[in-house]
């Protein structure tokens, strides 16, 4: 194990790690609260995730830009050359020349390096994802707070007993009460 | 079920920790997603095909317009979902009552929050406005702008209590401004499918708009995310606002 070879996985396994922290909540916790806590940081995870593949190393913020020393210097070099040569000469040979430069300098312009701006696709799909997650996990602790209203608890195992005394027929005494699996959770009762 | 999830999350963990030693390295510029054709077109070509500079506007709002739209549309059902699960019935009548008149800033809140708040807030909406209408050429564009701008009503809720903020932006205003701005956004794609292009294909828009064909898809870009602004500005504040009172949209924090 190298070094560079750590450094190169660490991004995967900052998020594996997270991944699992969030899922571990999102399983086994029985408040609701702490589970919707869970999803936000499952959902982070995949985020990094996402980033951390988009990025490219020696790469700038995927915006282009035109500025000085940026890749360009060589065709101005070129234009301008082309632009004193002209300038040498009078009159329609230097008007000629000159817009001839200016092309030059246009197609240096449009001149992009693959290499300098970082891959913009996972930015776009993960800028979307965040604001989406927002509003998702809004309506999610928009639920909790009504089964808080309906139930006087946001426990997952009391929530589960309250539906059951309330779905179970009314002449069944008490030994029948505990047929926990009529909820669409699934998940019976935390011993 | 507690000891039963552990073992499951933690052979789940060694597994994706063991399948990790295949992916490509952190900045690999050969790895699979940055190699892809489709990523080196967008960063080459998109500054001829639209004018962008900023490749992620570029790509949001043209090349993934369908996507994005459905994405605005999430955000406003999510928004109409929080109202059908903890909105009060019959809530339309006394959110028009409880509309105090704007300029009551809070009598029980603190001088110095709301001195502090009522300097931030003008601030904080004009740097909104800046970030959607700058995205072309800086980081930003309408999901971002609309988050700021939401978060400034949400100040003012904070700061001055739900009410204030309620009288500058009522919750039956926020549904009609989150449904323009999905208006908007279709509508603009509708409006290039009737000048005989495709649903969002910005391009054929050059007739009514100045500029040529990639200008016309700049321009079009703005007036999307513009449209993705309302949507995201009003679903936010909608969240806070019934989250915050428990959907009795007062009292609350």
């Amino acid at each position: 194990m190298e070094w560079e070879w750590i450094l190169g996985k660490s991004n995967y396994w900052a998020a594996i790690i997270l991944m699992m922290i969030g899922l571990q909540a999102m399983i086994s916790k029985n408040n609701l609260i702490k589970k919707l806590i869970g999803m936000s940081i499952f959902q982070s995870s995949i985020i990094l995730f996402y980033v951390s593949a988009g990025a490219k190393r020696d790469s700038g913020i995927p915006i282009i830009h035109h500025g000085p020393g940026h890749g360009d210097d060589h065709g101005k070099e070129a234009a301008h050359a082309v632009a004193e040569h002209a300038t040498e000469h009078a009159g329609e040979a230097a008007h000629h020349a000159g817009e001839v430069a200016h092309k030059a300098v246009e197609a240096a312009k449009h001149a992009v390096e693959t290499a300098d701006y970082s891959n913009p696709l996972p930015h776009v799909l993960m800028l979307t994802a965040i604001v989406v997650g927002v509003a998702t996990l809004g309506l999610a602790l928009a639920m909790v707070q009504r089964v808080h209203a309906a139930y006087g608890s946001i426990e997952e195992d009391e929530v589960l007993a309250a539906i059951a005394a309330e779905t179970a027929p009314p002449e069944a005494p008490e030994p029948k009460a505990p047929p926990t699996g009529s909820s669409p959770e699934g998940t019976p009762a935390a011993s | 079920m507690k000891a039963f999830s552990t073992i499951l999350v933690l052979v789940l963990g060694v597994m994706l920790l063991y399948a990790s030693s295949d992916f490509p390295a952190l900045g690999d510029p050969a790895s699979p997603a940055n190699d892809h054709p489709v990523a080196k077109h967008y960063i080459q070509e998109v500054e001829n095909d639209t004018h962008v500079p900023n490749l992620v506007t570029a790509v949001l709002a043209d090349y993934r317009g369908y996507d994005t739209m459905f994405e605005t549309v999430v955000v406003f059902v999510a928004g109409i979902g929080i109202l059908a699960v903890i909105g009060m019935p019959g809530r339309r009548r006394r959110d028009e009552e409880h509309c105090v008149k704007v300029g009551q800033f809070g009598e029980d809140s603190d001088l110095i929050i709301l001195q502090t708040c009522r300097l931030v807030v003008p601030v904080l909406q004009l740097f909104a406005l800046y970030v959607i209408a700058h995205g072309h050429h800086s980081p930003g564009g309408g999901f971002q702008g609309g988050v700021l701008f939401g978060a400034s009503y949400i100040l003012l809720a904070l700061s001055g209590g739900l009410k204030e903020s309620l009288a500058r932006l009522s919750q039956s205003q926020s549904f009609r401004f989150a449904a323009f701005g999905i208006v908007v956004y279709a509508g603009w794609g509708l409006l290039c499918m009737m000048l005989g292009g495709e649903f969002l294909d910005y391009a054929v828009l050059d007739g009514l708009l100045p500029g040529d064909a990639a200008m016309a898809r700049s321009h079009s870009m703005l007036i999307v995310e513009i449209g993705v602004g309302f949507t995201v500005t009003t679903v936010l504040f909608v969240i806070y606002a019934n989250l915050a009172t428990r959907g009795r949209l007062e009292g609350g924090l």
